[in-house]
């Protein structure tokens, strides 16, 4: 399987602060991958790089084969709807798809107007007057109808309703079963990814927690409940995660390929919002993957 | 045809889901053989899933001889699952009919028979995976 | 590209080009009369009206204003406008690099303000020409081609103002990412430009002429007066009105510049107390002998000057001079958008 995204010890520094740090990420062609972390964890950041319209500070990133926004040749491949969906305010939708034909050399027209049709959208319709749901889909019109093979859309139904959120999602995934484009799109709500995405990145504190196939992500996490005890007791095969304690019992989120044999433990699936909500939590020096040196490892105390 | 539904908060994977209805839909006789499938294309549509959770639900009722895709034209049941399944139907209940009896006897309120199901179905699940 | 660029910029080009077609309208209406008048050898100057006076100044003003205001309305909102909308996230994701994206922008906008400007000095320049350094015994003149008052708003100039507006308005959107505030800067450095330069850089394009005349009353200028009372200053004039007199100093005979000798005052006619600073012209009878005098005593007068026969040399000298100024900038606009922009 080829990746689509290829990153190695990627970082980006504004002045002091980095917004991305060490990442090192392979993303296979072919699936829907969801980047998910909370606000301000480097999600933007890190598509910004991928799209090459930020330089990396640190390390490398290869786009479809290729330096994001290398050359015409490099941008023709990737796709890419930009948070909040610009589009040219006073342009109408007819000059978008124009716009789009006379900058992309491999341009579908069909597709664009199609999309736009079945939308029931007035071609004269200058963009400005556009719903927030309709200037997304407009913006995503223009990304598929670029033909490209990976399309990276940030944020793209942070703002929408959840009716638009829906369509915006039906149109996405009917182009992916169409058209063979590999996806990476960012959210801050994993309820959004869930059914559209087959792959899964989190991004906290600027760093990448976990990545893979969603499903062995959660065929491989287990919440364990049982009566409160130490977790360095926990076998060498089960990575903790995240871990709460009350005075009586321990609530654990571990990580492991092989059964869970201890008969103490309640053990429960995880689904893929709580599977990442425990990745955001407290982080502690063995949930780490690379074992970060730079920072100090933090004690799960809670 | 049927139309497929998902529920977000049953914790069951959508390509699960999706499995599920189709055997549920077999074993119910909403579908018989020679029946087409919805394409790829509409589930994605109007679930709006990645497709590959589809393929992926369509390539194991495949394997289990349930379904066969024709390139071109569509998937089509190719087998139902009412005989086998309707005939043990009828024993299974009237063994959980005891079995529920059972529980009601030994003081078991409806929250803890449908907690001891559960639990029990669960580790059985783990069991077998 | 082409395409995206003239669909964004083709209100603003077609109100711009419909003012320079209005000011084209007038110049055919009025100007053919002044050509004419020239033509009849009768004086220019007395015969001009009013309203010739005030469209002479409107012309210089208009041609001063065109590049500022282009820089600003154009130049500015370029590039900063779509970083102000995030439009620029849109259209850097198309296949389409970003330098070819700004070449095409900043190019054709860049075409278009030295084209229209061009026009528009074109027409003023032909409607000007009668006009130019007209004299008047009585009444005065108005300022010729080469004096700083007319000189970059004739011929190529304005057409080398123009780019360099729009080139700078450009790279200051670029750098403050708005609008506003990029338009702003653009008018005060450009106004800051337009004075700077024919105080301090246009007079050394060209090493200037300079000449030592002898003190005549065919030569003589003025003769001011300073605020204590006697005359401290005498200019004279080159031998050609056109000329564009730069320093206008009196030397002792070791040729260093000096203070009129303290005599002069009682040799001159006139009021002995003028008024103070202000300058009186002299034109009694004997004021020759006091100016041979001068001259025998050692002093001359010392003129720098570019000689009027300079204007297009002067005129391709400071084009070039803007162009290649514009070079820079949008060397740096290239370079900024390419490596700080995100």
């Amino acid at each position: 399987m080829t990746a689509v995204l290829e990153a190695r010890g990627l970082g980006k520094r504004y002045r002091r602060r980095w917004a991305l740090q060490d990442c090192t990420l392979e993303i296979p062609a072919g699936h829907v991958t969801g980047l998910v972390g909370p606000n301000g964890a480097g999600k933007t950041t890190l598509l910004s790089l991928a799209v090459g319209l930020l330089a990396p500070t640190a390390g490398t990133i290869e786009v479809c084969g290729g330096v994001p926004a290398g050359g015409a040749e490099q941008l023709a491949k990737v796709g890419f709807v930009a948070q909040d969906t610009p589009t040219y305010a006073n342009l109408s939708i007819e000059d978008h798809l124009r716009l789009g034909a006379h900058l992309n050399p491999r341009w579908d027209r069909s597709i664009a107007q199609t999309r736009i049709e079945r939308l029931g959208l007035d071609p004269t319709q200058r963009a400005g007057k556009l719903s927030g749901g309709q200037r997304a889909q407009l913006a995503l019109t223009l990304g598929l109808a670029k033909r490209p093979e990976l399309l990276i859309l940030d944020e793209p139904v942070a703002s929408l309703d959840p009716l638009a959120r829906r369509e915006f999602l039906q149109v996405l995934m009917e182009a992916v079963a169409e058209h063979d484009v590999s996806v990476l799109l960012s959210s801050h709500v994993v309820s959004d990814l869930e059914r559209v995405c087959d792959h899964l990145v989190v991004l906290v504190d600027s760093e990448v927690r976990v990545e893979g196939e969603v499903e062995s992500l959660l065929a491989t996490h287990h919440r364990l409940t049982g009566p409160r005890r130490e977790t360095d007791s926990l076998p060498a095969d089960q990575h903790l995660v995240s871990a709460s304690h009350t005075d009586r019992q321990s609530t654990l989120v571990v990580r492991t390929e092989a059964p869970i044999l201890d008969p103490a433990w309640t053990v429960t699936r995880l689904g893929l919002e709580d599977l990442v909500l425990a990745y955001m939590e407290v982080p502690s020096a063995d949930t780490r993957r690379n074992g970060d040196a730079r920072k100090p490892a933090l004690e799960v105390l809670r | 045809m049927i139309e497929f539904t998902l529920d977000g908060r049953s914790g069951v994977s959508p390509y699960l889901q999706v499995v599920q209805q189709v055997r549920q839909a077999l074993r119910l006789g909403l579908l018989t053989k020679g029946d087409q499938l919805p394409t790829v294309k509409d589930v994605v549509s109007r679930l709006a899933i990645n497709p590959n959770t589809v393929l992926k639900a369509y390539r194991e009722l495949e394997r289990d001889g349930l379904i066969a895709a024709r390139p071109g034209i569509g998937t089509f049941v190719t087998r139902t699952l009412t005989d086998d399944s309707f005939a043990a139907h009828a024993p299974l209940r009237k063994d959980l009919d005891r079995w529920l009896t059972k529980a009601r006897r030994a003081g078991l309120d409806d929250e803890s028979i449908e907690a001891l199901f559960m639990s029990t179905f669960r580790s059985a699940q783990e069991g077998v995976a | 590209m082409t395409w995206l660029t003239w669909r964004q910029f083709r209100t603003q080009a077609a109100t711009l080009y419909l003012a320079v077609a209005a000011v084209a309208v007038v110049v055919l209406v009025t100007g053919p009369r002044l050509h004419d008048l020239a033509k009849s050898g009768a004086n220019l100057f007395d015969n001009l009206t009013k309203s010739d006076q005030a469209l002479f100044f409107a012309g210089v003003i208009l041609v001063a204003a065109a590049p500022a205001i282009i820089g600003a309305f154009w130049g500015a909102p370029l590039v900063a406008r779509e970083l102000e909308h995030g439009t620029h996230r849109l259209v850097w994701n198309q296949s389409v690099t970003r330098t070819r994206w700004l070449a095409t922008k900043l190019g054709l906008t860049t075409l278009g303000a030295a084209a229209a400007v061009g026009l528009l000095t074109w027409a003023v320049t032909w409607w000007s020409s009668p006009l130019d350094g007209t004299l008047s015994q009585s009444r005065g003149n108005l300022p010729g081609r080469l004096t700083p008052v007319s000189f970059a708003m004739r011929g190529l100039v304005p057409v080398g103002y123009a780019v360099f507006a729009v080139v700078l308005g450009a790279t200051l959107g670029i750098i403050l990412r708005r609008s506003l505030p990029a338009m702003a800067i653009t008018l005060a450095v450009f106004a800051f430009v337009q004075v700077a330069v024919p105080l301090w850089v246009r007079p050394h394009l060209i090493a200037p002429a300079t000449v030592t005349l002898t003190f005549s009353e065919k030569a003589l200028d003025s003769i001011s007066g300073s605020p204590s009372g006697g005359p401290d200053r005498i200019e004279l004039n080159t031998a050609n009105h056109g000329d564009w007199i730069l320093t206008n100093r009196t030397v002792n005979a070791a040729g260093q510049a000096t203070a009129l000798p303290a005599w002069l005052g009682d040799c001159l006619p006139g009021p002995r107390q003028p008024a103070p600073s202000t300058p009186t012209t002299q034109q009694a009878p004997d004021i020759t002998a006091c100016l041979d005098r001068l001259n025998a005593e050692g002093y001359r007068q010392r003129i720098v000057y570019q000689p009027v026969d300079r204007f297009w040399p002067l005129q391709f000298a400071e084009t070039g001079l803007f162009l290649v100024m514009s070079g820079l900038l949008g060397g740096l606009c290239f370079w900024w958008t390419r490596k700080r922009l995100s």
